[in-house]
């Protein structure tokens, strides 16, 4: 179907965003790269008044290390997380996901911000920067606050954002020597939403001894979901085939999987089981690997 | 908020200034507007890729761009790309491998192959198929676009060499 009547603006800085926002009212949404609001309005799955377009918002945009935080404006793109050198050496589990979303054509527009404010169930950023313990910049014409990422997120398509807030940026503790990261997903088509997938963020010593662990799925439940148990599983001995099966089997009590248009809770619950232990055998020795 | 808006945008080299509905994406501008038919569309939610066009140089879905959103911007459909000359070695591999049948796919599909020839110049099949991953085809089964594209990364990369 063709778009609903509605309004456009662009707006270039944050004071003027904050202008058109008040003006506009409440039914007006902020179009970053359009990559899933606009697909929503050919389905008329939405009917704003109007979009304000903050995509030449230049306080938006750039990656950044100050100290131990990586901060990524909400503008970056997912092909710009996918080729960022300090994305890559700071938080590398953005750099593996970014090529999983999607098409290129699409990652050369949609935005880490959109896809944040979106909440899609089954997501990959979502899970990552929960898995990272990252926190999410929120503005608004009363000023900047910080949500740590696993707040942020509340629920299908869900968010603490309140009205008239935006996604600034997303902060992310530096990756140390000892952390290990990794995301693994399975889907159907290349480029498809998950059916299932693992964002997995480890913190390792030399001898392999697990000190802390943040598993957390996305595509098997209402959004970025950690699993405690199987990540408590994890913590206090080395990671071994042993304690991967015992994460394994303590998902059985973390997850409660809704069926969806791919099949029923049984095959998401296999399917994470299944990915738990291909996420976690790249973080063992390789001589365990290979045995 | 307006409804039309004033925009003054590059299209294949070309400066043109309109003033457009904000219901307009891209593509539909470029056929009614400016008589550009080469990208076409078909699922126009982002599916598909048979309106993939070239968008400040990367290839972008043309459904999922507001018209009203181009002020400044500079796009590249297939009568560029062909006119300028850049992917005639492409476009000729896809006659030789036929890997156009009904055509609908094959503008959207040539102006992602392109971007395989610059951004991943050293392809595999396996790459290649990744990189086609979002741009449909009903008709030739892929395999045929497969080798027109691999003949071109092979020809290319011998031609630097030499
Ligand atoms: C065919 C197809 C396949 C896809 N596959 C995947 C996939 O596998 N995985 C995946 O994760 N995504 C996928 N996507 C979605 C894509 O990643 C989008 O880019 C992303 O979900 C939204 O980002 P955007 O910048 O395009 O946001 P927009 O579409 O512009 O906005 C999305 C929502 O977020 C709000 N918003 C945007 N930016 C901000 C901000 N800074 N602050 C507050 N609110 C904001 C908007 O108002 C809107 O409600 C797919 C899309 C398509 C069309
Ligand atoms: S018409 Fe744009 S992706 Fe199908
Ligand atoms: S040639 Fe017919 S859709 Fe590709």
């Amino acid at each position: 179907m063709k778009w609903p009547a509605m309004g456009y603006a662009r707006v270039e800085s944050l004071d003027e965003l904050w202008q058109v926002l008040d003006a506009a009212g409440p039914e007006a949404q902020i179009l970053a790269g359009g990559q899933s609001l606009l697909a929503t309005l050919s389905f008329r799955l939405s009917e704003p008044s109007g979009l304000i377009d903050i995509t030449r918002i230049a306080a938006l945009r750039g990656v950044s290390v100050a100290g131990a935080t990586l901060r990524i404006g909400s503008l970056t793109r997912h092909a710009e997380l996918g080729r960022d050198p300090l994305v890559a050496a700071h938080a590398p589990i953005l750099a593996e996901a970014a090529p999983l979303i999607a098409h290129p054509a699409i990652r050369n527009r949609g935005t880490i911000g959109g896809s944040l404010a979106l909440a899609d169930p089954a997501a990959e950023l979502p899970a990552c920067v929960v898995a990272l313990d990252a926190t999410i910049v929120v503005a608004s014409r009363g000023g900047e606050r910080r949500v740590p990422a696993a707040d942020f997120f509340q629920g299908l398509f869900t968010t603490d954002l309140q009205p008239g807030e935006i996604i600034t940026a997303v902060e992310v503790p530096v990756a140390t020597p000892a952390s290990r990261q990794t995301i693994v997903e399975v889907t159907r088509r290349s480029g498809d939403y998950a059916m299932a997938g693992l964002a997995a963020v480890l913190a390792m010593r030399a001898d392999g001894t697990v000190d802390a662990a943040r598993l957390v799925f996305f595509g098997v439940g209402s959004g970025a979901e950690i699993a405690t148990g199987a990540s408590a599983a994890l913590i206090g001995a080395p990671l071994t085939r042993a304690t991967i099966a015992a994460a394994q089997g303590a998902l059985a009590d973390d997850l409660d999987p809704p069926g969806d248009l791919h099949g029923g809770p049984e095959l998401k619950r296999h399917l994470a089981r299944v990915i738990t232990a291909r996420a976690l055998d790249t973080f063992l020795a390789s001589a365990e690997q290979a045995a | 908020m307006n409804r039309r808006i004033d925009i003054t945008l590059t299209v294949n080299g070309e400066r043109v200034s309109r003033s457009v509905d904000t219901r307009l994406h891209l593509i539909d501008f470029l056929r009614t507007e400016l008589g550009l038919t080469g990208a076409h569309t078909a699922c126009e939610h982002g599916v598909c890729g048979a309106c993939t066009v070239r968008l400040d140089g990367d290839p972008v879905r043309g459904c999922l761009v507001m018209a009203a959103s181009l002020d400044g911007s500079v796009v590249e459909t297939i009568e560029g790309l062909s006119d300028s000359g850049e992917i005639r070695d492409l476009q000729e591999a896809f006659v030789a491998r036929n890997a156009a049948q009904c055509g609908y796919c094959t503008p959207g599909m040539l102006v992602t192959a392109a971007d395989i020839l610059t951004q991943a110049p050293n392809a595999s099949r396996e790459e290649i198929r990744e990189h086609i991953s979002g741009n449909y085809c009903r008709c030739t089964g892929y395999q045929a676009i497969v080798d027109a594209v691999e003949d071109v990364l092979k020809s290319r990369r011998k031609s630097e060499a030499a």
